[in-house]
């Protein structure tokens, strides 16, 4: 990369706010996965004539420019694959209005997901996407993948909580896209950038819709002794016409990691685990709770609990938003796919899953969110084995390529980012892939926004064969 | 300068294996403890640090991976590393958020360890650190010296003359001025030795933990909190042999100084004979309770430390514990609590200081946003990083102000100098108590 590139980025934003030094650029190198890249560069912007800024020296010097949120992302989304300028939002993180009356509230893009809900409550409001990451995840970067969680069951991903977009165009152009109406006309822009990974501009605000809290909530644990009982349930319960706001299952070796942390009391001699929640109106609610709970019990739950206060119902959720990172008290590197299957397919999934494992020698942990049929298996390896790597990605394309099999998709809300680049041709045709490609062109020509990331590059499925190593396990000490 | 990351992984592999370890054989980082850290990023809004700056070198995830990159060989302990390393609060919040169980604080410490082996510092820095750790601290006597001679500058009209001439203004040191403790008329070092009998049926005997700083600055605290536990039944011991924990030392990687004072401590309070040693400084209790980290799992002084830290409780925890039955009487006032932060991240103790404070009579109580926030108090932090601790106090006293609260309580001697500075600079005009200072007002007194 020319060196003029870092002497201009200083002088736009001062000194502090780029860096350069080899030792800097190596704690850009990772994300929340697997992944591994490390940027040339990284430039600290804090308004939007900054982003301008930065984006205008990467058109001079034709280098890559690449976003980035709090870098919790599962994809890589947020690493430069292919080096260049990385701008992480962490110093754009102002709420800029708040509008109770309208149900809407305007912020920069590297507001913490959690802290807009925190900063609303009081007015009886929260922001509804919550991605297990939400305590750390940004705006950004919830907008940029398009992030889901438990709650997308009832209120839907990213995109349904987007009003409109301030957008920075790699040319450097300033665009508003959509409008705080709920609906404006022509295209709808924003539904087309909410997961677009970064590929198409660089958001700098975002107008987000705000959701009323649910007059009454109930949180129910059901407790089996077989994964099949699981997710049968969780077939039955949908089969029903019922919408829990949420139907998240975690299997027994997942509850063990999960229960040493914290001490939710999840039942650590169970095969399963549903942790179910109903929301609305006081009365429905009892009487939705009820029918799970028959729900659950007709397909042989153990045990069926209820949150019986918010401190009970908040432990029960510490439990499954930890849920990987608590996985880390059995291995220092672990591989979580992300996958989609129907959910009327899950019993079958599951099972297979299961035998995949068995065949690689992995074990292999599963936690999703059952009632949109968004799975999360997490395969256990040491990464200084390079052959156990190896292993654990054959071991996760099979699954994903079962997952396509059942008529699902190769991901849910992690994103393709760099990891699932090479699979994208498994689930699209070429003229499918090249129509998205002209999609992209048509905002990003010169492909310096987040190169290397959706579509499959031209070194085509064996890439995945020369990349590094994670680095969390690669001490030699 | 033109870097190029490594594209395969066999590049990746052959710059891992450039050179070895950069940590010494002792006091280090461990492979086992650091890798639990999955940098899966949830603990980094939780960082004081990283909130300030936005920087992953300034963050939990970044530090731990700075950590393995020396281990790695991949990076020296140079001037980047020990800024970082020196820039984090050691205030352990990212312990409490994580899903890993990542026991930071433990590899913070040998990461300091590590540096107070390997790095030269400039030399001010150095002369400093070795007077304040190693000559000062540990030494009773000295710090009854200094306190008399800043008992001096405070008294004697030196520091209005400092402040109206405007020296302090000029060298930039008016916030820390303000920092400085006030210096106790009589210190707590004459009440060393002594006993101090129970009220009514005795319930429990217990041994105090003093404190080093707190002996010439906090001695009306130290006897709020002797006075408190006395009322509750409890006769309580002073043992004239103890000495400052180590904790400041220990935070600041100086772990022989550490293990020496622990070593006079498990002398001077001998555990069988308390049912508990009691400190109202979450910061020592902190360290007092983690002796055992000190010393080798195999080594002479395990078992000493392990013995002595089984007794170590912080005053709010114990009282809770015993249940309080002292008659207490109305105080109306509306307060708050902010978190110390070796409580609630290093001791993990939320309630005890909350359940204490509802406990009297008339008190409201308000919670304060972002409460076991760091206040940028940590130990030294506020000297050795004047300009961070003002600025996460801001946010602080920001956050204070909105709770209308009369008095902020907490639960460390350091974070009551820090948000008494907090709320002159800012004139918030509230007053900040130590919560077992406020239960001392609520005795009925006979």
């Amino acid at each position: 990369m020319d060196p003029r590139v870092v002497s201009e980025l200083k002088k736009l934003l001062g000194a502090e706010a780029v860096l350069h030094r080899p030792e800097e650029l190596l704690l850009y190198e990772y994300d929340g996965s697997v992944e591994i890249a490390r940027p040339n560069c990284v430039a600290f912007p804090r308004t939007t004539s900054d982003v301008v800024g930065i984006v205008q020296i990467a058109n001079r010097y034709q280098v890559p420019v690449v976003g980035r949120g709090a870098g919790t992302g599962l994809s890589g989304g947020a690493l430069a694959r292919q080096g260049g300028i990385l701008v992480p939002f962490s110093r754009m993180n102002r709420i800029l209005e708040v509008d109770a009356e309208n149900q809407r509230a305007t912020v920069q893009p590297g507001v913490v997901n959690a802290d807009v809900s925190v900063a609303v409550a009081h007015l009886g409001l929260h922001f509804a996407p919550d991605p297990s990451s939400q305590r750390a995840s940004t705006i950004g970067g919830n907008v940029s993948e398009n992030s889901g969680g438990p709650h997308t069951l009832a209120y839907g991903v990213t995109t349904n909580h987007v009003l409109s977009l301030e957008v920075v165009l790699p040319t450097g152009e300033v665009v508003r896209l959509g409008s705080p109406a709920l609906d404006s006309p022509g295209y709808d822009l924003p539904g087309l950038f909410v997961g677009s990974e970064g590929t198409l501009a660089l958001v700098t605000e975002v107008t987000v819709k705000l959701t009323r809290l649910p007059e009454a909530v109930k949180t129910l644990l059901a407790i089996f002794d077989t994964v099949d009982d699981a997710t049968e349930t969780v077939v039955d319960i949908t089969a029903r016409g019922i919408t829990p706001a949420a139907c998240e299952m975690l299997d027994g070796w997942t509850i063990r990691a999960v229960e040493a942390y914290v001490h939710a009391g999840f039942p650590v001699d169970c095969a399963a685990v549903l942790l179910l929640e109903v929301d609305g109106l006081r009365q429905a609610v009892e009487q939705h709770a009820e029918d799970v709970a028959d729900v659950c019990r007709l397909h042989h739950a153990r045990e069926v609990r209820v949150a019986r206060d918010e401190h009970e119902r908040a432990l029960l959720w510490k439990g499954r938003k930890n849920a990987f990172g608590a996985v880390g008290r059995l291995s220092p590197t672990y591989y979580v796919q992300d996958g989609v299957i129907p959910r009327t397919k899950l019993p079958d999934t599951l099972r297979r899953i299961n035998e995949i494992g068995t065949k690689y020698g992995f074990e292999i942990g599963n936690i999703f969110h059952a009632g949109d049929g968004n799975l999360h298996p997490i395969i256990l390896f040491d990464a200084r084995e390079e052959e156990q790597f190896r292993r654990a990605v054959v071991t996760a394309d099979e699954i994903i390529g079962f997952c396509i099999e059942m008529g699902g998709s190769i991901t849910g809300e992690h994103g393709v980012g760099m990891e699932k680049d090479r699979l994208m041709p498994l689930l699209f045709s070429e003229d499918e892939l090249n129509l998205m490609r002209r999609v992209r062109d048509a905002f990003n020509p010169a492909g310096l926004l987040n190169p290397g990331k959706i579509f499959p590059t031209t070194k085509g499925c064996g890439e995945i064969h020369v990349r590094p190593l994670p680095v969390a396990g690669a001490s030699r000490a | 300068m033109e870097h190029n990351p490594p594209q395969t992984h066999e590049d990746a592999q052959r710059e891992f294996a450039l050179t070895l370890s950069g940590f010494s054989a002792t006091d280090k980082p461990e492979y086992e403890d650091y890798s639990r850290c999955v940098h899966c990023g949830l603990c980094s809004n939780n960082c004081p640090t990283y909130r300030l700056w936005g920087r992953e070198a300034d963050s939990p995830r970044g530090r731990i991976r700075q950590m393995a990159l020396v281990d790695q060989g991949r990076l020296e302990i140079g001037e980047t590393f020990v800024t970082h390393i020196d820039r984090c609060l050691n205030c352990r919040n990212c312990e409490t958020v994580c899903p890993s169980g990542v026991e930071y604080g433990k590899i913070l410490e040998l990461a300091r360890a590590q540096i107070e082996q390997k790095y030269k510092r400039p030399l001010t820095s150095r002369l400093l650190r070795d007077f304040v750790y190693r000559r000062l601290l540990p030494r009773p006597r000295r710090i009854a010296a200094a306190a008399r001679f800043m008992r001096f500058y405070q008294s004697s009209g030196l520091a209005s003359l400092a402040r109206a001439t405007g020296i302090l203004r000029l060298l930039g040191l008016q916030d820390r001025e303000r920092l400085l403790p006030k210096v106790d008329s009589t210190f707590f070092f004459t009440d060393l030795g002594k006993t101090f009998p129970a009220q009514g049926p005795q319930r429990a005997r217990v041994a105090f933990f003093a404190g080093c700083v707190a002996q010439v600055t906090f001695s009306e605290l130290n006897r709020a909190t002797i006075r408190v536990l006395q009322a509750n039944g409890c006769e309580v011991v002073v043992p004239a042999e103890q000495i400052c924990c180590g904790a400041l030392a220990a935070h600041a990687g100086v772990r022989d100084v550490a293990r020496d004072l622990a070593q006079a401590n498990f002398h001077a309070f001998r555990a069988d004979d308390f049912d508990a040693i009691i400190t109202n400084a979450a910061g020592c209790g902190s360290t007092l309770k983690e002796y055992a980290f000190l010393f080798a799992a195999d080594g002479p002084n395990r078992a000493d430390a392990e013995k002595f830290s089984a007794k170590v409780r912080d005053i709010s925890e114990f009282l809770v514990d015993l249940g309080l039955v002292a008659p207490l009487r109305p105080v109306p006032m509306r307060v708050t609590y902010q978190d110390s932060c070796h409580l609630v991240h290093g001791q993990k103790i939320r309630e005890a200081p909350r359940t204490l404070i509802r406990a009297i009579p008339s008190v409201e109580f308000v919670e304060m946003a972002l409460s076991d926030l760091c206040c940028g108090s940590a130990g030294v932090y506020n000297v050795t990083q004047p300009k961070a601790a003002l600025d996460l106090l801001t946010d602080k006293m920001n956050h204070a102000k909105q709770t209308k609260a009369q008095a902020i309580l907490t639960a460390n001697p350091g974070c009551i100098l820090q948000l008494r500075a907090g709320a002159a600079i800012h004139n918030t005009g509230q007053e900040v108590l130590h919560v077992v200072e406020l239960l001392d007002r609520a005795l009925v007194k006979s």
